[in-house]
Parts: C-alpha cells; structure tokens; sequence
C-alpha cells in the first residue's frame, strides 16, 4: 500500500477498502458527538474513556478466542458501562470514581490479555490506535445496524436527554423517567465507543466524543445549534482525517484526533482574538 | 371548595436532625400560602415532600384529591427552586430552550416535536415574566434575577394550577424583586394556588392568604391570615421565635 504518488482521489474511492472505511466513518462521526454532547455537558467525559479502555481488553479476548472483536469490544464495553453505574450507587456524588476504577480495571484486563496473544498482536495495536484496512462484510453492517439503533434512540430521546443534561432535578419532576434515559445513553455510550474501535480506535473514540463538542461550544449559540456544529465538526474531522491518513499512510484515528484538536485550538485562538 | 393540597400529620426526619413534626394543613384554589421560618427550619424540607423529591415518611399527602403515591399529572404542579441557577454557567442553552423543556410534562411520550401552539405559549410565559427580549440568548449570559424569572416562566409552561416557590427572590435586587412579587400576585390573583418561602417575613405576611409558621422545632403553626391582623401574625411570630431561643 506503499507507492502513493500519482494517486487521485477518484483512485482511492474505487478501492472496496476505503468505500467501507468511509461508510464507517462517516456513521461513526453521526453517532459519537450526539452521544458526546450530553456526555460532555453532564461532565461525564470520563466515562467515555473507562468504556473504551474496557472495550479493548473484550477486543483483546475477542483476538485470543477467535471471536469476532468488535462484538467483544461490544459485550465488554456493555459490562463497562453497568459496571460504572454500580460503582456510582456507593460514591454517587463522585461518578469519577467509578469511571477510574473501571477503566483501570479494563487496562488492567487488556494488558493481562494481550501477554497471550502471540499472533495478533499488531491487529490488537490497529484496534488501539485505528486502521483502514477491510472492514469485514460483518463488521460494516454491525456498524451500519448499531449506529441506526443509536442515532434513533437519540432523536427519539432529545428533547429529554437535554432535560436531563440542564437540570436534573426538574426533568425528574416534569415527569422524566430519569433513570432509565441515563441508563440508555450510558448504553449507547458502550454501543459507540464499541462501533467506533475499528477504524478511529479504542483509544481516541473518547476524543471523537469530546473534541467536536468543545468546538461546538465555541461557537453554538444554543443547545440545538451545538449538537448541529459538533455533528458537521466530527463529520469534517473523520473525512478529511481519512483522506490525509490514506495519502500520508498515517494511522486513521491518530490524524482524525489531531485535526480536531488543531480545530480547537484555531477556535480558541479565533475567540480570543475577537 | 376546590381542594388543592392537603398536608395530614406530615412528619420527617433526616439521618441526625428531626425536622417536621405531625404538620397538616389544607389550601383550597386561590390560596397563597406563606412558609415563614428561620434557616434549617424545615421549608424546603417540606416542599421537597410536596414533590416526591424526598420520600414521604410520616402522614400523607394529597394533591388535587390524589394521594402523592398515585400522582402523575406532573404538569398541574410548577416549582421553582431555591438556588434555581445552579446549573453550569457556560451551558449552551438559550432562554427559549429552557422554558421549552418543561413541556415534557404535558406531552410526556418521546415521539413530541414542538408545535406552533408551543412557540407561542413559550413566548406568552416570557412575556409574562418579562423577559421574551431574552428567548434567543444563553442563559449562562444572564443576571441572577433575569434566570430567576426565566425559572418561574419555566414552571408556567406547563399551565400550572400549584405553584411552589423556594425563595424564587434569593439574590434579587430590590427592583427585579418588586417586580417578581406583582408576576407571582398577578397569578395568584388569575386563580393560580401559590405556595412560597421568603425571608422578607413582613412580605410574605402581607401577601399570604394563610401561613404556616415553623419554629425550630418544626411543629409548624398553620394560620388563617384572613382571620388575623399583620400585627397579630407578627406577634405570633415573634413569641414562637422568643420561645425557641432561650
Ligand atoms: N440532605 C440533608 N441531610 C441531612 N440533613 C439535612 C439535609 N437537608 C437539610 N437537612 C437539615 O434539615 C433541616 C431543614 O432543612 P431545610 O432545607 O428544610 O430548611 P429551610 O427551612 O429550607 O432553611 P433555609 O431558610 O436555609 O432554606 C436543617 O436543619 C438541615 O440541616
Ligand atoms: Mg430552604
């Protein structure tokens, strides 16, 4: 895949590879900021990083089992998440906590997994940081399936989930059933990070979460035009990022993180200016 | 008449502090009643009772002729918090948005999205609190006192029939506060059942169509303004307070 030059982009779009790598893209950069949105404005960001943390050690059982390892990634990023919300019953005013013991506890478990994978090492590396290459007939529906499953449930859910991330308190009273939309979007968290592990990495499906909401809020002048902006912002981040890596034969995830992050900062400093 | 709220031999404690003792009273449509107490004295307690924010131990608790337990017209009660503003400052929600959410309450299936009726209650509700200027600003933006009335149109939203405010003045300049007393007046007057905690006790006496007055042992004394004289009720006031402070 060395041997770049000369190569257009209609060149890249006929490859089968890069097709299901931009679909995948393309669904995750819908799903990851709508959930992040919440996330972040609930200050959970945390959480993000405890489920994809523990979504590597499933993907790293997956590797050594012969189990598909998304789905691994997927049932461990599910454990993840209930895991998160039973340690918050004990210090629930320190949901931290809990996201720092779990994503410890999925360190831990995917550093003592991957001392057994002998062969697989470098595909548990690609699922760390990302990578283009063919995403199975499998893994692209999982993808297209889950990622419809999360942004209807977001649509169906948005005029709560913006109750319940602005005053939880009052949401409860007009009616909401608080618990269980938390419940739901901790589990769409787990869906997303789980979805996303193949092409952005388990690693920096927690910034895709964060940075295009940040971006967002520097320039949303409401909680409407924020979910908006950070959908077109992660959008913008996940094309391009792929375009570079593909020509720059860079790591996917990497490029996309840094693009984002170099966004923010020229917002930053943009904001500052004015 | 209309029976709104009624409190029967509410009690409560938390884990260490006993902070109601066998409190009744009844508020028919119309009434405004008044909760006057010292700090810890148990009014936000006993709100937060009202609403199931806090589980009822002792007693019972009706509203609108349901018992609490039953209750699920949520829409019918507004409530506007002590410390309403405790949300996030940098936020990105505007004024409109806020008030909007409440709605839920009315429709309370996800499928809803906002109809033109909607719009224009939101923008009547603001209207009434006078800040509609402010629909499209962030909320973060504003003083304490324009969130203030932002928080009561929120509770308006829902065509409430009880409404219950926490100190809704806390922090308020003179002026603004003047001017939330006459909102709170003019819905009370519109047949709006009102029940309020304030530390300007003179205030809330004067406004109040019945009062219940907590000492600090939390037996509070329910009175029928009606029947009394502001200096009667001060007088009751004040031997309560002398009682407990020797
Ligand atoms: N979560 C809690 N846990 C334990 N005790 C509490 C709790 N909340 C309140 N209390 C105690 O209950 C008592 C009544 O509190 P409450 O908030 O009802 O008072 P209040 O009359 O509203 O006072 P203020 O005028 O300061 O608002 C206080 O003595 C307080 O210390
Ligand atoms: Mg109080």
């Amino acid at each position: 895949m060395r041997e770049r030059e000369g190569i257009t982009m209609i060149d890249m779009f006929s490859y089968a590879f890069m097709q299901r790598a931009f679909i995948a893209a393309i669904i995750i950069a819908f799903i990851a900021p709508c959930i992040g949105v919440p996330i972040v404005l609930k200050r959970l960001s945390a959480i993000g990083d405890a489920t994809s943390h523990s979504a590597l050690a499933g993907i790293a059982i997956g590797l050594l089992l012969g189990i598909n390892p998304v789905l691994g990634g997927l049932i461990f990023s599910v454990l993840a998440v209930l895991g998160i919300e039973f340690f918050r019953k004990a210090f629930s005013k320190f949901s931290e906590i809990a996201a720092v013991v779990i994503m410890s506890a999925g360190i831990g478990l995917t550093a003592l997994v991957s001392g057994f994978i002998t062969s697989g090492a470098a595909n548990l590396n690609a699922f760390m940081f990302g990578s283009i290459v063919a995403i199975s007939d499998f893994e692209l529906w999982l993808t297209v399936i889950l990622g419809a499953i999360v942004l209807s449930a977001f649509a169906l859910m948005r005029h709560e989930l913006f109750f319940i991330t602005f005053d939880e308190e009052a949401a409860r009273l007009s009616g909401i059933k608080t618990g269980l939309v938390n419940t739901v979007l901790m589990l769409l968290t787990a869906i997303t990070v789980s979805v996303a592990s193949r092409v952005v990495g388990a690693l920096m499906i927690s910034s895709l979460m964060v940075i295009p909401v940040a971006c967002a809020m520097m320039i949303g002048k409401s909680y409407r035009l924020t979910v908006i902006w950070s959908v077109i912002f992660a959008q913008i981040f996940a094309v391009f990022g792929l375009i570079i890596s593909y020509f720059a034969d860079l790591r996917p995830g990497g490029t996309i993180v840094l693009l984002g992050v170099i966004t923010l900062i020229i917002l930053m400093i943009f904001k500052r200016g004015r | 008449m209309d029976e709104i709220l009624k409190v029967d031999n509410v009690s409560f404690d938390y884990r260490d502090a006993n902070v109601l003792r066998n409190v009744s009273f009844t508020l028919n449509r119309g009434d405004f009643l008044g909760i006057i107490g010292a700090n810890g004295a148990g009014k936000s307690t006993l709100i937060k009772l009202i609403l199931q924010i806090l589980p009822l131990a002792g007693g019972s608790i009706e509203l609108f002729g349901t018992d609490l337990a039953k209750f699920r017209d949520n829409h019918r009660i507004g409530y506007v918090a002590q410390k309403a503003s405790s949300f996030n400052s940098q936020f990105p929600a505007t004024v409109g948005e806020v008030v909007m959410a409440n709605l839920y309450s009315k429709r309370r299936h996800p499928f809803f999205r906002y109809s033109r009726t909607d719009h224009k209650k939101c923008d009547e509700v603001l209207e009434t609190v006078g800040m509609l200027e402010y629909k499209d600003k962030l909320i973060g933006n504003l003083s304490g006192g324009q969130q203030q009335r932002v928080f009561i149109a929120r509770a308006l939203i829902s065509e409430p029939e009880l409404l219950l405010m926490d100190e809704p003045t806390v922090g308020v300049d003179a002026i603004q506060c003047a001017q939330i007393t006459d909102i709170i007046t003019r819905l009370n007057q519109g047949g709006m059942t009102i029940v309020m905690t304030n530390h300007d006790t003179p205030e809330l006496i004067r406004l109040s169509s019945k009062l219940l007055i907590f000492c600090s042992h939390g037996n509070g004394e329910f009175l029928n303004r009606a029947d009394l004289t502001v200096d009667e009720v001060n007088t009751i006031y004040a031997g309560k307070r002398g009682h407990h402070h020797d």
